[in-house]
């Protein structure tokens, strides 16, 4: 089936495009919006934004493109996005990382075959002061701990 | 102490209306409004607040140079793209005190002629995103916002956008081209965003910390602001630290604060081995200072312009004596060549050859002559591009490399240690 926006989203579509000066200024939180109702930005869907936003869907595709955070492909049910960036690296991120990946059969850049984890190392989440941190989806942990982690995990995977 | 962006920092509750308003929230726009927005401006350059993102240009004068009677909208971008490694001091002001944003954003707005302004915000920052949303909704609520604010008859919307992840639209340029539904590629100047900005038409982009302290300056005015930090450097300044410290976390000091006694009573001290090597006070792209430079150096544009580096953003980054400065070098390179937009050739092959080369030498050992080539690419980068992302890796590079050739050395390959 065709992506269509659901009729909540459409509406906000229609709001929100009436607070910038054209349609395409509406471009990045059309596709946030798009990307939370369906996981991530297929082709498909990105056409038909460009069609309701009035611009060509290869403008689209170049702005999915450029920013890191519109997926083109499905991420994990829980996204773990875990800083690399120097402040966290000096508090020891790479402990966390390797855990994740030993202990979890994490690896970067894959979904576990269950669908429940994605990991992605990332760069720096302005969280400096409580390195090393994550963030899960939208939320952020910080001060992580190899502890801290598992108890994470554990909850993560009753959900 | 009270200080002028963080005194309800600690207070319960404090991003509501209501604690903002109970503890002299909003008491400025009465005043504004009884002058004219000349005068706001006036208040604001006397001030000599000087913009708090990294640049360090002053304020007012930057809202001097709207042009008058071009018949165009005036747009005002806050910007909270806070995304320079070691620096969170915006997450603070926008998770604990929204409204204090909102009252400054209404101050610029009514001094530059605004009746439309936009929050730039990071994609990442889920929980500032929606205590900034909730505030604008309840300034919506409360006629702070929207038409006829106050009922003064001015009209100011405020809309909040959300990145998506792009360091580089931390750029005041990358930013509008995002706002206007782009990829961030940082525009040519001139033309200047005051005079052709966002849409095309004159547009002021303060930072969020510079939009928060005016309340203040509007409210005690600006000889009270005046009254902390040094001539040229007025006011107080919010530092993010991170790294080896006891006491990470953001502080507000006044400038001219000498860094030794700021990492000593602020920071609680060195942590890991308890003997500083090096840090970086800015944010990742400014040069890296030594300990004995640390130790002499106060916090202030002017003090740290003589041991050539620079107040930036105030994303501080200690590191211990345990850090081998290759690899923290190494580490940078990474970032700045993931986040290189690619429009420009010196960046977009100059970062990440920086990177590549740094990597085989931390891995595999290096010579006097990769330094070189490291030096040279450096040369070939800075002041060719369009904006200064690849500066701001050449920067660090070059600074590491020359403070710290101990640390390169030690990674010199047999052959060439001997030759050296």
């Amino acid at each position: 089936m065709s992506f269509q926006f659901t009729p909540d989203n459409k509406s906000r579509l229609d709001d929100l495009v009436k607070k910038y000066p054209n349609k395409q200024a509406a471009l990045l939180p059309a596709l946030w919006m798009a990307q939370r109702q369906n996981g991530y930005l297929s082709l498909e869907v990105q056409e038909h934004i460009a069609n309701e936003l009035g611009i060509s869907p290869v403008h689209v595709h170049g702005v999915v493109t450029f920013y890191t955070m519109f997926k083109q492909k499905p991420v994990g049910r829980f996204h773990l996005q875990l800083c690399r960036t120097l402040s966290c690296a000096l508090c020891g991120c790479e402990h966390i990382v390797a855990h994740l990946k030993e202990k979890y059969k994490l690896k970067e850049g894959e979904i576990t075959p269950d669908g429940r984890f994605s990991l992605e190392l990332v760069e720096c989440l302005a969280s400096c002061g409580t390195g090393p941190m994550m963030q899960v989806n939208e939320a952020y942990f910080e001060g992580l701990t190899i502890e801290k982690v598992d108890l994470l995990m554990q909850k993560l995977m009753k959900e | 102490m009270t200080l002028v962006l963080t005194n309800r920092f600690n207070t319960k509750d404090s991003h509501t209306l209501k604690v903002f308003e109970e503890s002299g929230g909003y008491l400025s726009i009465e005043k504004i409004f009884k002058m004219k927005p000349e005068e706001v401006t006036e208040e604001v350059k006397k001030s000599n607040i000087r913009g708090r993102g990294g640049a360090g240009f002053p304020a007012g004068v930057k809202w001097g140079f709207i042009p008058k009677g071009t018949g165009k909208p005036v747009y005002l971008a806050v910007n909270s793209d806070e995304s320079e490694p070691g620096t969170f001091k915006d997450r603070h002001l926008l998770e604990k005190d929204p409204h204090q944003l909102i009252e400054g954003i209404i101050i610029c707005s009514y001094a530059i002629g605004c009746h439309q302004a936009y929050i730039y915000i990071r994609g990442e920052f889920d929980l500032p995103y929606r205590r900034i949303q909730a505030a604008v909704d309840e300034a919506y609520a409360n006629k702070i916002l929207g038409k006829n604010i106050f009922g003064k008859g001015y009209d100011l919307d405020v809309v909040v956008h959300r990145g998506a992840g792009a360091y580089i639209c931390g750029e005041e340029t990358a930013l509008l081209e995002s706002i206007e539904g782009k990829r961030g590629n940082p525009r040519i100047k001139p033309p200047f965003p005051a005079v052709v900005g966002l849409f095309g038409c004159p547009t002021i982009i303060n930072n969020v910390e510079t939009i928060s302290a005016l309340p203040f300056i509007i409210n005690k005015g600006a000889d009270a602001y005046k009254k902390w930090g040094t001539e040229k450097s007025t006011g107080t300044k919010l530092f993010s630290v991170s790294g080896h410290v006891n006491k990470p976390g953001v502080y507000e000091v006044p400038m001219g604060y000498p860094l030794k006694d700021f990492l000593k009573n602020e920071c609680g001290g060195i942590s890991g081995t308890g003997t500083l090597k090096a840090v970086i006070v800015g944010g990742s792209s400014v040069p890296v200072m030594t300990a004995a430079e640390a130790y002499s150096v106060n916090l202030d544009y002017e003090s740290l312009a003589e041991k050539g580096t620079m107040l930036g953003s105030g994303g501080m980054i200690v590191m211990d004596d345990s850090v081998d400065m290759l690899w923290a070098l190494t580490n940078l390179a990474h970032f700045y060549a993931h986040e290189s937009c690619g429009q420009c050739t010196p960046c977009r092959e100059g970062t990440g050859w920086i990177g590549k080369i740094l990597e085989r030498f931390l891995r595999e050992g290096g010579t006097q002559q990769d330094l070189d080539l490291l030096n040279e690419l450096c040369d070939s980068m800075q002041g060719k591009t369009i904006c200064v992302l690849a500066d701001a890796l050449a920067m660090p590079v070059q600074s590491f490399i020359k403070k710290f050739p101990e640390d390169f050395k030690r990674h010199f390959k047999k052959a060439a240690k001997s030759a050296a």
